[in-house]
């Protein structure tokens, strides 16, 4: 084992007593609108860009229900929409979702309210900025909102031009407004992320004591400082082409369309680390708490995420594979976008080895995390085929690739998003949801999910092409399908809605670690008080401490709940180091 | 130590003065690295163009006023001089100097935008514009030249100017020769350059704005009391941040301004 318990006795004492609740916590201390909106706690930010996200999360979701039923149909007669409309319709839903849902979910909500607490922190390096970074993306919002209610943008989320330059008559130019200001929002946090982990640790908190959540969203920040400022000068770059109707991209003058989308993807490749790293994060937490077992090699997942986090920076042009790049410029990006399989797949050999002979539970979290695992690999995997460069001719631009990047994007993204909020719930509300209902729940997203996406990989092979509202008869039997799975999909997100809303009112108080995890976070009441902790805590020992049963400062840890019984039930069965002993000898 | 911790300017959730600067410098130096990644998206296809269009590219930017930006270049260079004067005032607690460097910086730059609007309007008046103004403008001067012969033409002074204005001159060079003929000077790519001229010149001059704004809004703090010798970070982090956008100016000038030097007579 490469971490080194401070003080072996510690390993036997007894779990602390649940921290005293004070009169006030983070949630009452003040109350009124201007207490929200001028706030500079990172916990109430952190439920600031909860509500905005899920708003957009809804926003965009009815943007793929419509897609979905459109698909129904296989001629104009059947469709609900025009193809202009249809055009709209999944411009929304790429816009929404990923600039607007998936790259602020994780490091807004949960970032912004776990790293601090995490490292030990009383609140982010800047706190102002960190409330500037929610204003910010919410006038971004409002732009991109203003362009998709007005007439809607018709481009594609990728906006290429010379269509959305010159050709388009939609409105463009606000969702590229919209685009470019959201991205400085994304370039806060994670500066604030990035410095809070460097310079407010607490005394003890080593970089190799830190959590792998924070690692992951350290190497996310890392791609969000660098790469975002590309892509608002490229949105820059468009917006003057579009408002004056000259400018560098345009063939008239010389200029060369490419380069757009060199300059566009240099910044949206690495962006889908930005939407799947802080993911890997959550699931890298979760797992080893519900396996009641060390993480297996912290520093290969650790390095991973920084792996990524680089190489991630040079693999951009596998997007343009047929977009007229020489051949050798397209050798040397296909063996780089495989080569950034390799710290992916070591993350998930690391995950597979911690659960292997683990305590294994399957609260709602877990079930999360393992849907994630598994839809994840397949989408990694199948990211081979298309950045193989002979497949990638025949795949490109065809439901392959939809399916692809929703089973990373959605299967593995949203998945982990859910698992986070699952896993911290308690610690964000101080309430616990339906043990029941929640598993239901991500059992229903796993299967409606699978529905939705597995007929998508078999029409994109058959040559089924991306954006398109008509295809041939043979391809309806699919399409419904797919469209059965996502109304599945539909209701599974629509669970979680009902039983965490209805957690705020009549859900049970949750204790302060409800799943004996041994992260600094669960060493505060639930809901936390302002300053986070009432002194310094001080670092004794590495994250995941399961085995011994010991959290991060070195005390025992609460009864781990156990099958069958609700997540708070199940104390005091066994003592806090008892089962688990054996599994270090495994590991080790 | 527990003098810095009941210091006034320590931020509560900071442990003591030596975290909060650390953090402010730190944040403050990868704020700069976003800066340096939003320019280079710009430089990369600047260069992109200049590789594949030189003899434009030479062509419009002996066209700009090298002067006014060489004026300029002096007075941005100067102005960092005087910010980092400023940091040492902040140090010794000396508010008068303090406040008077700063006002100094903030003209210096302003000087700089000033001139910078007077060489906008000056190319405006010119009709160095991408758009009607340019094409309007060639058009014109082709049709001067129109049914002469290329002795002629070479040979032809333009009346009512002292110096040839670009527009002649570009229909001169380009007499009887075509896209693709050996010489040709595009047009088209000579007001690509000039997209790129306005757009990075324009971006600059809003950061230098941003900037300006910054150092009065010191001197504003500076007669607050705001900032006393243990807080001279806070004059530190906007001088990195104005230092940064005159090393900017300083690949920009050569770019834009010099790329053309070969035409000057």
């Amino acid at each position: 084992m490469s971490i080194v318990i401070a003080d072996s006795s510690l390993a036997a004492s007894p779990p602390p007593p649940e921290p005293e609740k004070g009169a006030s916590n983070y949630l009452n201390v003040t109350s009124g609108f201007w207490s929200w909106a001028l706030t500079v706690d990172h916990k109430r930010i952190g439920l600031l860009y909860l509500v905005s996200i899920s708003l957009f999360f809804v926003a965009g979701g009815v943007a793929a229900g419509l897609v979905r039923i459109n698909l129904l149909g296989n001629n104009p007669t059947e469709h609900i929409l025009t193809e202009d409309q249809y055009n709209r319709a999944f411009t929304a839903h790429g816009v929404l979702m990923l600039f607007f849902f998936l790259i602020p979910a994780v490091p807004g909500v949960l970032g912004n309210f776990f790293i601090p607490m995490m490292v030990g922190a009383k609140d982010m390096a800047f706190p102002k900025l960190n409330l500037a970074s929610w204003y910010v993306y919410m006038i971004g919002a409002m732009f991109a909102v203003w362009g998709v209610l007005a007439g809607g943008i018709d481009t594609g989320w990728t906006l290429y031009p010379p269509y959305s330059s010159r050709a388009s008559h939609a409105n463009v130019m606000p969702g590229v407004i919209g685009v470019f200001v959201t991205g400085f929002s994304s370039i806060m946090t994670g500066l604030n992320i990035m410095v809070t982990v460097h310079k407010m640790r607490c005394p003890g908190m080593t970089w190799g004591r830190l959590p792998l959540f924070v690692w992951s969203l350290y190497a996310t920040s890392f791609i969000q400082l660098l790469g975002t400022p590309v892509l608002a000068v490229t949105m820059i770059l468009l917006g003057v082409e579009r408002s004056t109707g000259y400018g560098i991209f345009s063939p008239e003058l010389g200029g060369d369309p490419l380069l757009f989308q060199h300059l566009f993807w240099f910044y949206s490749h690495p962006a889908v680390y930005i939407m799947i790293l802080p993911g890997m994060g959550v699931v890298s937490e979760v797992l080893t708490c519900f396996s009641r077992k060390n993480v297996f090699g912290y520093k290969a997942v650790a390095w991973s995420s920084m792996g990524i986090a680089v190489v991630g920076f040079l693999i951009w042009a596998h997007h343009m594979f047929v977009a007229g790049i020489s051949y050798y410029a397209a050798l040397l990006f296909s063996m780089l976008s495989m080569l950034v399989a390799v710290p992916s797949a070591i993350k998930v050999f690391n995950w597979t080895a911690t659960l292997y002979r683990g305590s294994i539970t399957f609260q709602a979290p877990m079930l999360f995390a393992l849907g994630f695992v598994v839809l994840f690999t397949v989408g990694g995997l199948t990211g081979l085929f298309l950045a193989t460069l002979g497949t990638d001719i025949h795949l490109h631009d065809t439901y392959f690739v939809v399916a692809h990047f929703h089973f990373v994007m959605v299967g593995g993204m949203v998945l982990g998003y859910f698992s986070g909020l699952h896993f911290w719930w308690p610690k964000m509300t101080g309430r616990m949801y339906s043990d029941w209902w929640s598993r239901v729940a991500a059992t229903i997203i796993f299967v409606g999910f699978f529905l939705t996406f597995v007929p998508q990989f078999v029409l994109g092979y058959h040559g089924m092409p991306r954006r398109y509202p008509n295809y041939p008869a043979e391809f309806q039997v699919l399409n419904v399908l797919s469209t059965a799975g996502a109304s599945v999909l539909g209701v599974g997100y629509l669970i979680p809605a009902i039983y965490l809303t209805l957690s705020l009112y009549n859900g049970k108080k949750a204790p302060a670690n409800p799943w004996s995890a041994t992260g600094l976070e669960w060493q505060t009441p639930s809901p936390p008080s302002v300053h986070n902790f009432d002194s310094m805590p001080v670092v004794k020992c590495g994250p995941y401490e399961y085995a011994v049963g010991v959290d991060q400062m070195g005390r025992g840890l609460p009864e781990p709940p156990g099958e069958g019984g609700g997540p708070i039930h199940g104390y005091g069965k066994t003592g806090p180091a008892g089962p688990m002993n054996k599994e270090t000898e495994v590991v080790g | 130590m527990s003098a810095s911790t009941h210091s006034p300017v320590l931020k509560h959730h900071f442990e003591d003065l030596h975290q909060q600067h650390a953090s402010e410098r730190l944040g403050m130096w990868m704020f700069l690295a976003t800066e340096v990644l939003f320019f280079a998206g710009l430089f990369a296809a600047y260069t992109i163009y200049r590789m594949l269009y030189p003899a434009e590219f030479e062509f419009a930017s002996s066209k700009l006023l090298w002067s006014i930006a060489a004026i300029n270049t002096l007075l941005l260079v100067s102005s960092s001089f005087t910010m980092t004067m400023a940091i040492r005032s902040a140090q010794l607690g000396d508010k008068k100097a303090l406040a008077r460097r700063l006002l100094i910086t903030a003209a210096l730059g302003s000087g700089f935008m000033g001139l910078k609007a007077f060489e906008y309007a000056t190319d405006f008046h010119e009709k160095l514009v991408p758009g009607e103004l340019f094409q309007s403008e060639l058009v014109s001067a082709d049709l001067e030249l129109n049914g002469m012969t290329a002795e002629q033409a070479a040979a032809y002074k333009f009346d009512d100017a002292k110096h040839e204005h670009w527009a002649q001159e570009l229909a001169k060079h380009n007499f009887g020769k075509g896209p693709g003929d050996e010489g040709f000077i595009s047009p088209e790519r000579v007001q690509l350059f000039l997209m790129f001229y306005y757009v990075m010149t324009g971006i600059h001059g809003v950061h230098l704005v941003v900037g300006i704004g910054c150092v009065l809004w010191l001197v504003v703090e500076t007669y607050r009391d705001k900032i006393p010798p243990e807080n001279y970070s806070t004059v530190e982090m906007v001088s990195l941040y104005w230092h940064l956008v005159d090393a900017i100016w300083l690949f920009l000038m050569p770019l834009l301004y010099l790329a053309g030097a070969g035409m000057h007579h």
